[in-house]
């Protein structure tokens, strides 16, 4: 059996060396999803949102059939990793798109690096993969924790006018990420964050967090991952709990949305997208999500959608061969797509997506909440207006970046 | 003072959350000696099934009935046709139970999706209840309510009943019992579905405040585990006092030392089973 294995790997890399123009062949995917396990929602999200992109295309990309790969991860970083290696050395695969949760990206970095396989995040949002622990065979097809939330912090203090914010976070990287680019712009615009709270990822329930919430505060900042945005929204409510609730992109995303009743109404968020964005490209691209699977689209979906597309623009930059792996990622640093459902996106040198950063009210239309825009801020980097070098030079978001006041 | 009345309240209600959970756990150990991980799934799987009797438009009520009627036939057939084989094999049905959890788990997500799902509460449990201005939700109250009553009513059946006689005496001496002519087996499938009962009934009944996603079931085992140790192994008493200080440990440990939150919860445990291997209340050695 193994004699058979190596005859057939041997087989398979003679091939693949002796092809003059590969141009004809399959180019195979390795895609990275969750199905088994806590985050499995997010997971059937991503895989429908690859699969609507794949069927727009017809399965084919710069000529070349696309031969899509698809992994189960369980969410889990060291199953992560034995799958990458499957995916790359068994399947073949020559670009990769997931995995789904930051520290499975952080799990897998290694391998990308010593294989240079060319890897296109359709979500994992931590900081430094595309800041101080640049990887060169690595582009994310969304933002970075903090894009999103720096504007929201000054939108909170210029906009809203509040003085004294208190902020709930999940205790993990995203969400001290998202914590302190928030606190970052809402005190350099006046603001002051009075108190902060870090409630554990699979906190049971968040009675005993709400009730410590200090009564003078303006408002709430409430960041939360995965389904605890549900949770807390609604005990926020049972408490009689009056304070307006700001929220980060995935406290109200619209993969929970849809489960979630009129205690989420009002929640003020930002986010590099919402399904209400009002433009012909994301209103073809809602569409097709609603008539395939019946919700709006959200984090998930969009984000493997837009990281398919980056794939089918970096193979036309290149016309369908991948065989220069630097040319590839060249292209895959260069895609520019000026409609999308994001709005504009451009990459930057680190390999991170320029984005129109939205802010969004929660509100019932045609009978399902929705994220409405109520301001947009165009082309936001991923260094808000700081800087790359400037904002490079400060250690990456953590929990104790600032304390409250 | 405030801080202490609404954190007290809120230990409390977390607390009896926990009661109703481990009590079906500790039941089921008392008598049958086996150590069911999968109490946790049945917990999940309960609120998934008291969910979806909701949402065809069942009465908040009749859904808990549900939920803990489903599990109690599910946990019967599992006792049944299972467990039974192993008696005697502690070992293979710990493994047979962590098992089952996992299907149960990966089932849930298959049927119900990974989507969290809030349950709703009835509408006349909603809202907060107010003195001056100290907010807490009525829901919670009610199932503090709950859990007292749920408490005197298995230590009346345990304690006065005859079958709670039986199974005392199963406890006590199992081939004595036997001996004396009581129908054991059939003793063992009712306990089964009693706990079990809890284990789904309780989902439904915390799924206003925890609501139901893929994880809920890995969530509460554990808390259920140190309850049951910390207040000794198949003692209903030790399971309420237990669930009472587990609760209030984590209500105010997580307000008071945020950073050491599981710590605290833990701790308790390793020093009782130190100092006290049998637990508060236990009677007999693990």
């Amino acid at each position: 059996m193994l004699c058979f294995r190596i005859l057939l790997s041997t087989t398979v890399l003679a091939t693949l060396a002796l092809a003059p123009a590969q141009a004809a062949e399959p180019l195979k995917v390795g895609f990275m999803t969750v199905r088994s396990g806590a985050l499995a929602a997010g997971g059937r999200q991503m895989e429908e949102g690859l699969k609507l992109c794949m069927d727009e295309h017809h399965g084919e990309m710069a000529g070349r059939k696309i031969d899509l790969i698809t992994a189960d991860t369980a969410g889990q970083p060291a199953v992560a990793k034995t799958k990458v290696q499957e995916l790359v050395e068994r399947d073949g695969a020559q670009v990769l798109i997931g995995p789904l949760a930051a520290f499975e990206a952080l799990a897998i970095d290694d391998y990308i690096r010593q294989t240079k396989t060319p890897i296109i995040s359709p979500s994992a949002a931590a900081e430094d993969l595309t800041q101080r622990k640049l990887n060169p065979w690595f582009v994310r097809a969304v933002g970075t924790s903090a894009q999103a939330h720096h504007p929201l912090g000054e939108y909170a203090a210029k906009d809203l006018h509040y003085k004294k914010i208190a902020i709930i976070a999940d205790d993990f990287a995203f969400g001290h990420e998202i914590a302190a680019s928030f606190q970052r712009t809402f005190e350099e615009n006046g603001g002051k964050i009075v108190q902060k709270l870090w409630s554990p990822l699979n906190t049971a329930e968040y009675g005993t967090y709400i009730t410590q919430i200090d009564p003078d505060v303006d408002a709430v900042f409430a960041a939360f991952a995965g389904g605890n945005g549900i949770k807390f929204l609604s005990e926020y409510k049972n408490y009689g709990m009056q304070k307006p609730v700001l929220g980060a992109m995935t406290t109200v995303d619209e993969g929970i949305l849809k489960r979630m009743g009129s205690e989420a109404v009002g929640v003020i968020s930002s986010g590099w997208y919402s399904a209400a964005i009002d433009t012909p490209a994301n209103k073809k691209f809602v569409e097709a999500v609603r008539k395939a699977y019946g919700a709006d689209p959200g984090y998930y979906t969009v984000g493997a959608y837009m990281a398919c597309q980056f794939l089918n623009n970096a193979l036309e930059q290149v016309k369908g061969d991948i065989s220069n792996k630097e040319a590839f990622m060249k292209a895959l640093r260069n895609v520019n797509i000026p409609e999308s459902p994001y709005g504009p996106v451009k990459l930057d040198k680190y390999g991170q997506p320029i984005l129109d950063i939205t802010i969004r009210k929660v509100e019932k239309k045609d009978g399902r909440l929705q994220n409405v825009v109520i301001k947009t801020y165009p082309a936001v980097s991923q260094f808000w207006t700081y800087g790359a070098d400037q904002f490079l030079k400060s250690p990456v978001y953590s929990r104790d970046w600032t304390p409250a006041k | 003072m405030n801080f202490w009345i609404i954190q007290g309240l809120n230990g409390l209600a977390f607390g009896s959350l926990l009661f109703i959970l481990a009590s079906g756990f500790s039941l089921i150990f008392g008598l049958m000696r086996i150590v069911n991980l999968s109490h946790g799934a049945y917990f999940m799987l309960g609120a998934y099934v008291g969910l979806s009797a909701i949402e065809a438009g069942v009465n908040f009520w009749i859904a808990i009935l549900i939920g803990g009627g489903a599990i109690c036939i599910l946990g019967t057939v599992i006792e049944r046709f299972i467990l039974r084989r192993l008696t005697g094999q502690p070992l293979a049905q710990v493994l047979v139970t962590l098992g089952i959890a996992f299907i149960i788990a990966d089932t849930c997500v298959w049927i119900w999706t990974g989507d969290p799902r809030p349950v709703p509460m009835p509408h006349e449990l909603a809202g907060a209840f107010r003195i001056s201005h100290l907010a807490f939700p009525i829901y919670r109250l009610f199932v503090i309510g709950v859990a007292f009553v749920l408490a005197a009513a298995l230590w009346f059946l345990l304690e006065r009943s005859r079958l709670g006689a039986m199974i005392r005496a199963g406890v006590d001496d199992l081939t004595m019992a036997r001996a004396m002519g009581i129908r054991t087996s059939l003793l063992f499938s009712v306990v089964f579905c009693l706990g079990s009962a809890l284990a789904g009934a309780g989902g439904v009944l915390a799924g206003p405040i925890l609501s139901v996603y893929p994880g809920l079931d890995t969530d509460m085992l554990p808390l259920a585990l140190v309850v049951v140790i910390l207040g000794g192994v198949g003692s209903l008493l030790g399971a309420f006092v237990g669930s009472l200080i587990i609760g209030f440990i984590y209500s105010y440990g997580q307000a008071l030392f945020p950073d050491l939150a599981y710590m605290i919860l833990f701790l308790p445990m390793v020093l009782v089973l130190t100092l006290r291997p049998t637990g508060l209340f236990g009677k007999q050695a693990f």
